[in-house]
């Protein structure tokens, strides 16, 4: 309990000393020293705490409860003086906030809440995320540390504040880890609206007209699902028969008044996860500083939503909202997947695998079986680790190349053979055998193998588009151009450390998978499912054969560092038309030409602008459908 | 102690068969083309030749990766002749097949480049079939295991035609067949001279060979499958497939990787769709 | 052994040829002498290629190219001069842009005469490159 109090309230002490003192030492000591106390806490927590099931706490200390409230109100006030500046045309934004914060507040005030017993909790979900928090969240922050001054170097025409968006990264620890340890559904929101905040925050950072507009509608989308809570809280407190905000309480209940309430969370939780037709406020968020895209993308933020579908998850198993759920998740993976497959830039790419990935977990937590949570659980982890490593290793490359396109990014291992090392491993995690994705992959298959087909249909196609588009990114990175400039020299000691410790966790994670499984996974899956006795998945066999080919996958590349003998070099094969330069070809007239290879993007059958607008359309037809329906 | 048997079976046997299975495929073409044809051996006789010829190579690279290449692709059928999981078969052969991609991709040319897009845009066509067929087996035998699936009774392909059909579909894209032999092709025909081999000489080139005679056979086995009550009629089925898609390769001109793709997600929709909700309905 | 004998793999140039021997050359390929018979195949790709087939004179545009493809296949290799033209020029070697026949640029191990060279002819020199080939492993 001390611990879990001790890591949501620490990460506002250097929050604060950073705000406060500008000198950049102090920030740079700050945040290593604070960094390693919140990963060394959570890993002790894991330690400590993992073995000993669902352990619930009261209140941490009298007045808590007066202090949330309190916060909550002056989080209102904030947001509203944020949005002070407004033209009248944007200021139904305000309005947002005043619908949600009002009635929430009146029932609180005047004590129609009922009171939760159990403030906090502590299972192997909430440790999960605790460390997906603590430790890649922190490494996020070592790297931002360096990034900074690089960035403000390249972009001297933003001012520099720096101190203001790493106590923010702060502060968004504080806001997670209180999501993931709260059990009221009012600390939730609290905690939920902060990290709204921090994002706001954060992509509004540099100022320029395009992030402010993008902060604003980062801003308006996640109140709408704030709104979400709002609702739920105020339905939970005149509904006599549920007549309770605690979040492990409504997710135990089999009464079926308790299934609005749900569903309103799952709609906050898709809304966070960036689902469509949510996803605008995720994709407007590549305009901050590549750490932000990093933490909005891996450990924090999105993962909230996630969390939040998954602690529903046993509510939403084998009932008509929990096939909506997913079938929303499922249309999320495929389409976002085609459109990723569409598209040349790095992050955009790695901004729509992210929303495809978050698809399909909500698609997990609507199915909400045995299998379905396991799988759930592990995308959870792997899509982590493997996304922060990506989005860090793409902002890198873009410091030192200047661009973002995947095109320009042909030959890199020649230019920067580590970082592409690093990113290779990364896209590897996300969609190879016998790397992480790919075993939850696997494991949802399984587990939708007996549900309904429609939602096959989506996990195999998004599936294949998925290995379509990071296909072509691992070709563009392994093609040996020839031109051998080292540009990896310019990137600092913070960069580095974080991006080596996040590699070997990427490789750690798939390789320990079958420790992870056992656990962290199936005791969490025991305290939902009683019945569950280990995964079904995982029978002698078939754990053999992956070990083997994880042995392959990671040994065998290493062949790749032997110089074998009898090689006899030549240049490629340009229809006998050959120059000195491998580049280059003697043209018709007897000119040497340089050629350009480009990859298929397929942009006439998936298209961003095509498939954007009837996705969301879709989708929010559902949506609306699904919440009606439970209304009735 | 079967698994290991099963293992050592294919990774001995399906070269030799494969081989001989591509000799026959070239004499049979030659006969439908009015022609004599080499002999039966003559795979054999190109992939000893190619061992004995110089390593060429545009980079250091490209080679270990094919040999990547090869060792997943006995990997994803030794998972098969093991008796273990379809699914995990089915990506074990994508991984297989990323390699050769990135092989092509590494040796910077032209012409292995747009043969390693196509080579993507076939993995792109064809996945979804492979793993409905996975799916489908689950629904009507009740298991992934390859194990379990042989030992179902009766054939499974009277519960699954329409997947049968969507897997013979790929099934061209899969093993090189024209009209789908967008990325490289084993005959004299070729318009982007030989796709994403164009780099490859040599033994480097062998190693393509010997992993295309174990593709075959490994995609015959998933014909096979589908008949695995009755071993005699499988096999035999599965050479009759083979021999159909001969003669689909003789009578078609290779198509546009549009039509490709689209027709093979049509079918694998329209055939293996339909047949997964029929099976889910039934069930 | 050598299994050169056995699959040995072609490439055509056509270097300033009329397109007479050209045809020849694809005529073998055809139901009438199939020369697949004997393991052999038309390519397209230097890389692959075992014998280097030309037809027609070299000129100053495709020097070059020739050198290039010749230098892009692996050892063994041998080189086949298809047609007159291809082995002195024949009565275009005077012209300002010929150079002559091929061995003035690479060297060539059998020449198949003729004007054009008929497919019986190529298919003799080709097998006896076979032979040549066989002795160029052993060394």
């Amino acid at each position: 309990m001390n611990l879990i109090m001790f890591l949501i309230l620490f990460p506002l002490i250097p929050a604060i000393i950073i705000r406060l003192i500008p000198s950049e030492r102090v920030r740079t000591s700050t945040v290593l020293i604070s960094v390693a106390i919140i990963a060394v806490a959570s890993i002790f927590l894991a330690f400590s705490s993992l073995q000993s099931g669902c352990q619930y706490f009261k209140l941490p200390f009298k007045n808590a409860g007066t202090l949330i409230t309190v916060a909550e109100i002056v989080l209102a006030v904030t947001f509203l003086f944020f949005c002070r500046r407004l033209p009248f045309r944007k200021m139904w934004i305000p309005v947002i906030i005043f619908i949600q914060y009002i009635p929430v507040q009146y029932f609180e005030l005047s004590g129609k809440v009922p009171v939760p017993v159990n403030y906090l909790i502590l299972d192997n979900l909430s440790i999960i995320m605790a460390l997906l928090i603590g430790i890649i969240g922190g490494l996020i922050t070592v790297y931002t540390v360096g990034y900074m001054p690089r960035y403000h170097k390249e972009h001297p025409e933003y001012k520099d504040r720096t101190s203001a968006f790493i106590s923010t990264i702060f502060l968004f620890f504080f806001a997670m880890f209180g999501i993931v340890f709260s059990n009221s559904l009012s600390w939730i929101y609290f905690f939920w609206e902060v990290t709204t905040l921090c994002s706001f925050i954060m992509i509004g950072y540099s100022r320029t007209d395009e992030a402010v507009d993008n902060s604003f509608r980062a801003l308006w989308m996640l109140l709408l699902g704030g709104m979400g809570f709002s609702v739920t809280i105020v339905y939970c407190s005149l509904n006599k028969s549920i007549g309770t905000i605690e979040l492990s309480q409504i997710t135990a209940m089999t009464n079926p008044m308790v299934m609005f309430p749900v569903v309103l969370l799952c709609f906050a939780g898709m809304n966070k996860a960036a689902q469509f037709p949510f996803s605008q406020w995720l994709l407007g968020a590549m305009v901050a500083p590549t750490p932000s895209s990093a933490l909005l993308h891996s450990s924090t933020m999105v993962k909230a939503g996630v969390y939040l579908c998954i602690r529903c998850a046993p509510v939403l198993h084998n009932t008509s909202s929990g096939t909506t759920i997913a079938l929303i998740g499922g249309i999320t993976f495929v389409v976002a997947s085609a459109i990723a497959a569409s598209l040349s830039h790095g992050k955009k790419v790695l901004a729509y695998s992210t929303i495809a990935n978050l698809g399909l977990i909500i698609l997990c937590a609507g199915v909400g079986s045995s299998l379905a949570i396991w799988a759930a659980l592990m995308l959870i982890i792997f899509h982590a680790v493997a996304k922060a490593l990506m989005f860090l290793c793409v902002g890198t490359v873009d410091q030192q190349t200047g661009s973002l396109d995947i095109e320009k990014m042909r030959g890199l291992i020649s230019t920067m053979p580590q970082l592409t090392l690093m990113i290779l491993i990364g896209i590897a995690g996300m969609f190879l055998a016998p790397f992480g994705m790919l075993i939850s992959k696997w494991a949802v298959l399984e587990a939708l193998a007996e549900k309904n087909p429609f939602l096959i249909l989506t996990v195999v196609f998004g599936g294949a588009l998925m290995m379509f588009f990071w296909g072509k990114w691992m070709g563009t990175l392994v093609a040996v151009t020839g031109k051998h400039m080292n540009k990896e020299k310019y990137t600092g000691i913070y960069e580095w450390a974080a991006l080596y410790s996040l590699t070997i966790l990427t490789i750690g994670t798939c390789v320990l998978f079958p420790l992870t499984a056992v656990y962290f996974i199936h005791p969490y899956i025991m305290t939902i499912y009683p019945g569950f006795i280990g995964d079904p998945l995982f029978h002698h066999d078939n754990i053999i054969m992956v070990l083997i080919m994880l042995g392959f996958a990671i040994f065998l590349p290493l062949g790749f560092l032997v110089h074998w003998e009898k090689l006899h070099y030549s240049v490629p094969d340009l229809g006998g038309a050959n120059v000195h330069d491998p580049e280059r070809f003697m043209g018709s007239m007897g000119e040497s030409r340089e050629w350009h290879l480009g990859n298929y993007y397929l942009n006439d059958i998936f298209n961003e602008q095509k498939l954007l607008l009837p996705a969301n359309i879709v989708t929010l037809l559902i949506i609306s459908i699904m919440i009606i329906a439970v209304i009735i | 102690m079967k698994a290991l048997l099963g293992i050592f079976g294919f990774v001995i046997f399906a070269p030799l068969a494969g081989g001989i299975l591509c000799g026959l495929d070239r004499i049979v073409t030659a006969r439908m083309q009015g022609r004599y044809g080499p002999p039966v051996l003559q795979s054999f006789y190109d992939v000893l030749k190619l061992f004995q010829k110089q390593n060429l190579v545009v980079n250091r690279f490209h080679g270990y990766f094919l040999f990547c290449f090869l060792i997943f692709l006995i990997i994803s059928g030794s998972i098969l002749y093991a008796g273990d999981d379809f699914l995990m078969v089915v990506f074990a052969l994508t991984v297989a097949d990323m390699f050769l991609v990135m092989a092509a991709y590494s040796t910077n040319s032209p012409y292995s480049f747009i043969g390693a897009q196509r080579e993507l845009l076939q993995m792109l066509a064809v996945e979804p079939m492979l793993l409905i067929t996975g799916i489908g087996f689950y629904l009507a035998a009740g298991s992934f295991d390859i194990g379990h699936i042989v030992s179902v009774g009766k054939p499974l392909i009277f519960k699954m035609p329409g997947i049968f059909f969507g897997l013979v579909y790929v099934l061209t894209i899969k093993i090189r067949k024209s009209p789908f032999d967008l990325s490289t092709s084993h005959h004299a025909h070729q318009e982007i001279v030989k796709g994403l081999t164009t780099e490859f000489a040599g033994p480097t080139l062998a190693l393509v060979e010997i992993a295309h005679w174990y593709e075959t056979i490994l995609m015959l086995s998933f014909v096979f499958l589908f008949f695995a009550s009755q071993p005699v009629v499988g096999i035999l089925l599965a050479i009759l497939i083979y021999f159909i898609e001969i003669i689909i390769d003789n009578t078609n001109a290779r198509v546009k990787w549009q039509f490709t793709l689209k027709s093979s997600w049509i079918v694998t929709l329209l055939f293996g769709g339909i047949n997964l909700f029929i099976l889910y309905i039934l069930k | 052994m050598s299994f050169l004998k056995k699959s040995p793999w072609i490439i055509h140039y056509d270097g300033s040829s009329c397109n007479g021997c050209d045809i020849e050359v694809l005529a073998c390929l055809t139901p009438m002498y199939d020369v697949e018979r004997f393991g052999i195949i038309n390519i397209g790709n230097p890389k692959h290629a075992d014998v280097l087939i030309i037809t027609g004179a070299v000129n100053s545009q495709n020097a070059s190219v020739i050198k290039t493809i010749y230098h892009q296949m692996g050892d063994p290799k041998v080189v086949l001069a298809v047609g007159i033209c291809a082995a002195s020029g024949n009565f275009f070697r005077d012209c300002y842009n010929i150079k002559g026949g091929v061995d003035t640029v690479i060297p060539v191990d059998i020449y198949v005469p003729g004007c054009a060279a008929r497919p019986e002819a190529i298919i003799d020199g080709v097998v006896a490159v076979l032979k040549l080939l066989e002795e160029k492993t052993k060394k």
